[in-house]
């Protein structure tokens, strides 16, 4: 029963093109096609493993503990966002809007805390999140708006309404609790990272488990046909952006505990990096394709990139160049790996 | 002496575990056709696209014209003069009908393209084959009877010496397989060969100067169209005598189950009125572009329509999604497999069971071991030929993933069914086995709606046939009056005679 659903998301991610199918009825021996076929499938951890080698190599300041804590720290709102994300560009969207909405909620949060207390002010940060993510949702499955439009008109919003309320100044947060979460630690790990866990374990029930999974993958990979079977495609495409506006206000809160501030301007182009850590743990942007746990490597592989360049003192313009070399390799790797499993 | 236009010799390929060919032998004289049988999953489809460049065979020699090939890419097979066209259509949709035909060359060496050239030139060559398609249009919005054509036209845009025709009539009615025919014989009196495969085994005996036939990937025999028999073909390709394709008629009830009033949609169908009684198996004939499938969008909520009702049960129904279609027990099998029927890159488990997901899951959470034991009796019922259930669709020849898309609809247990095409591209074994499921639907007391181009499979199946033509019901024809020359006589618009 466990290893089952490992089997079913391979056959549902594994499909390579039109004519070239490369289908299971794999040799039981450790054959060299069926090493290759696994080096093949993870490849994106793979990547991830040779970057630690090379991370190493490059500087010994790299693997200490506290390092490896900050790592985590900034991996943390990366990650949620990324999750939430895997959905949207599941059924074959895209969601521009993820950094205004942290930024948004921040603020929102920042804001509500003297008022309504910690608790009401985390409520009402989900809920703004989550909002405006049925804004987009609502725009692209009823309104039939382009994805990449409704999501940028939401992105633009959302930033100017987060200036507006915080009167563009960042609002700081006086509640130790609040505080202390995003700094401290619990059984050796930074309590944030509890969070990713949670929401990696959700998305990836969410993902093998449920109906809802399985028709967003449906609906990525064929719109029509998932209609034609009856499907209300409408609520599900309605659905992942609230998931990920959802996600978007869980790393805006945390991303608050950790500099005690809520800020407009918060993420900045942050949308970006959120893509990059899809893209590069496997998925497809045309829908249809991708993998929660690869997507949570997706989004390790960016932050330890930054993180090997920050101790290696590279200016961050440099920076930015690098990282974007290194985001064209990863999605390289995967074409060259869809050719590949294609032609066995 | 001439050498053979095409000599196979022991080819073999395998996918994974599964032998789509283990060893195929073929020798086609120049200038002929040879039609290629063979059940669903014989491998009639992957020795075409070996033959085409897009496999590779694993072992075995091809040779055109006496020269051995060995095809890496598919733009090698055509600069040999290799033209195909493949059973699943494969146009781009959003590109107009001229692009696509001339797709791999459209700036004929020059990275400008002229579209008035292009667009003169499709047209040209459309008129020449008498496919009546505006060069301009945008291919998606074709039916897919028109974009077979344009794949035709696409296929002999260039110079061929050899044409591969995997089922190209199974989107067709019979007006346009003539026209086809009449295309195919022009061809070959200029000396082009011809590979023809089809599962109309009428068709054969009109066209085909020689028949192979494939059995689990090997060449089983030869037969001569002049001298053998349907049924010897069909003993040959199923490997036992078939008694009767269509299981015998039972008089249906008398409660009306379905009726539609007045329906309406402008511009393609106008004042439709229909009844399916239960127990009752009512076909819908006509000529491509009569409405056929226009009606079915309609009833399934696929398409809007301005005037007219439906009536279930003497319940008036109001569809404005599929959803609420299958909500009210209405199901479509579709015109269109790799578009509509099925999502191709899912499992096959996965398709069977996507309309009625309630029934393997549990607060929403798929329960894996009864979504497995529910697929499992479906694929034993219709007898799908699979690896494994977890394999995507596309892993699947062509009728056996329309056993997928009808168990899907069998597994959701409604009780109208309309059936567009159902038994495209799919085997005599099979289309036998698809008629008695749809008897038993009856038998259960169920409606169904017949949809088909097939006239022999119209009478057969069908208690009642309307015949529809230019957007109208233009007749209806029950019990003896059930022929091939009063569906015709009904079906060509008046019109259009002079
Ligand atoms: N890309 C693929 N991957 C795995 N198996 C495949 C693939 N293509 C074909 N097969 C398998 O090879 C066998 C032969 O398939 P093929 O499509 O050639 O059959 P066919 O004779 O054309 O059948 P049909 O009449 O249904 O079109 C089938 O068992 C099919 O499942
Ligand atoms: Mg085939």
């Amino acid at each position: 029963m466990t290893n089952q659903p490992q089997g079913k998301e391979t056959t549902m991610t594994e499909i390579v093109s039109d004519q070239g199918v490369p289908v299971g009825a794999q040799p039981s021996r450790w054959s060299r096609e069926r090493v290759v076929a696994l080096l093949l499938d993870q490849s994106t951890l793979i990547v991830f493993v040779a970057m630690l080698v090379i991370a190493m190599l490059l500087t010994d300041r790299f693997y200490t503990f506290e390092n490896f804590t900050n790592i985590m720290r900034q991996c943390v709102p990366l990650g949620v966002v990324s999750l939430g994300l895997l959905f949207v560009i599941l059924t074959g969207g895209i969601d521009l809007s993820v950094g205004s909405l942290m930024a948004i909620v921040s603020v929102v949060v920042a804001l509500s805390i003297p008022t309504y207390g910690l608790f009401g002010a985390l409520i009402i940060g989900l809920l703004t999140g989550t909002l405006f993510g049925a804004i987009s949702g609502a725009l692209v499955a009823y309104f039939r708006i382009a994805p990449f439009i409704a999501t940028l008109a939401v992105m633009t919003i959302a930033r100017g309404a987060g200036l507006i309320i915080s009167k563009g100044q960042p609002e700081f947060i006086n509640d130790e609790g609040f505080n202390d979460f995003g700094i401290a630690s619990f059984l050796g790990l930074p309590t944030t990272v509890y969070v990713l866990f949670i929401c990696f374990a959700v998305a990836l029930f969410l993902y093998k488990k449920t109906v809802f999974g399985r028709l967003v993958i449906s609906i990525g990979s064929n719109e029509i046909a998932t209609r034609f079977a009856g499907i209300r495609v409408e609520r599900y495409k309605f659905g992942v952006y609230m998931i990920s506006g959802f996600a978007c206000a869980v790393a805006g809160i945390i991303a608050s505990t950790r500099t005690g501030v809520g800020s407009p301007i918060l993420a900045i182009g942050f949308e970006l990096d959120a893509i990059a850590a899809v893209v590069v743990g496997g998925a497809s942007l045309a829908g249809g394709r991708g993998r929660v746990f690869n997507t949570i490597i997706g989004a390790l592989i960016l932050s330890v990139i930054s993180n090997v360049m920050n101790l290696l003192n590279i200016p961050g313009y440099h920076q930015q160049v690098v990282k974007g070399v290194i985001i064209v390799l990863a999605v390289l790797l995967e074409s060259l790996k869809l050719r590949l499993s294609s032609r066995s | 002496m001439q050498s053979p236009a095409i000599v196979i010799e022991g080819v073999k390929k395998h996918f994974g575990g599964v032998r789509a060919l283990s060893d195929f032998n073929l020798t086609v004289e120049k200038g002929t056709i040879h039609a290629i049988v063979g059940e669903n999953g014989a491998g009639k489809s992957t020795l075409m696209k070996i033959l085409s460049g897009i496999y590779t065979r694993d072992a075995g020699r091809i040779l055109l014209d006496g020269e051995e090939v060995h095809f890496e890419t598919p733009q090698q097979s055509r600069e040999k003069g290799v033209g195909i066209v493949h059973q699943e259509l494969a146009l781009s949709p959003d590109l107009s009908v001229a692009e696509n035909i001339f797709l791999d060359d459209l700036g004929r060496g020059t990275p400008l393209v002229d579209w008035t050239s292009i667009n003169a030139r499709a047209g040209q060559l459309l008129k020449s084959f008498g496919f009546p398609i505006d060069p301009r249009r945008r291919a998606g919005d074709l039916t897919v009877a028109y974009q077979q054509m344009v794949e035709i036209t696409k296929s002999l845009a260039k110079e061929v010496n050899i044409l591969i025709l995997d089922e190209p009539t199974a989107v067709l009615t019979a007006p346009e397989i003539d026209l086809l025919f009449d295309n195919l014989r022009r061809l070959k009196a200029k000396g082009v060969t011809i590979l023809y495969i089809s599962h109309r085994l009428e068709e054969i005996f009109r066209i085909a100067d020689g028949i192979t036939v494939v059995k689990d990937g090997v060449t089983i025999c030869d037969l001569d169209p002049k001298t053998c028999s349907e049924n010897d073909i069909i003993t040959a390709m199923v490997g036992r005598e078939l008694k009767s394709l269509f299981p015998e008629k039972l008089p249906p009830r008398e409660e009306p189950l379905f009726e539609i009033r007045h329906l309406t949609r402008r511009g393609v169908i106008e004042d439709i009125n229909l009844t399916v009684h239960k127990g009752e198996i009512v076909g819908l004939a006509g000529l491509i572009g009569s409405g056929r499938t226009e009606i079915a969008e309609c009833i399934f909520g696929f398409a809007r329509y301005q005037h007219g009702e439906m009536v279930k049960n003497g319940r008036k129904v109001s569809v404005a999604h599929p959803a609420d279609a299958v909500a009210q027990g209405i199901g479509l099998v579709p015109e269109n497999r790799k578009e509509q029927g099925a999502v191709l890159a899912m499992g096959i488990d996965a398709n069977m069971t996507m309309s009625r997901l309630g029934g393997v899951s549990r607060f929403g959470v798929i329960r894996h071991g009864h979504e497995q034991t529910l697929t499992q009796k479906l694929r034993e019922q219709l007898r799908i030929k699979l690896g494994k259930l977890g394999d995507p669709v596309m892993s699947l020849s062509g009728g056996n993933q329309q056993k997928v898309v009808l168990a899907k609809w069998l597994n959701v247990g409604c009780d109208f069914l309309v059936f567009d095409e159902p038994t495209r591209g799919v085997d005599v074994g099979a289309k036998s086995e698809i008629y008695n499921i749809i008897h038993r639907l009856a038998e259960e007391g169920k409606g169904l709606l017949v949809i088909s181009s097939e006239l022999p499979e119209v009478i057969g199946l069908c208690h009642r046939v309307y015949v529809m033509a230019d957007g109208h019901v233009a007749g209806e024809l029950a019990g003896d009056e059930l022929s091939e020359e009063r569906i015709m006589s009904l079906a060509i618009p008046k019109r259009s005679i002079q």
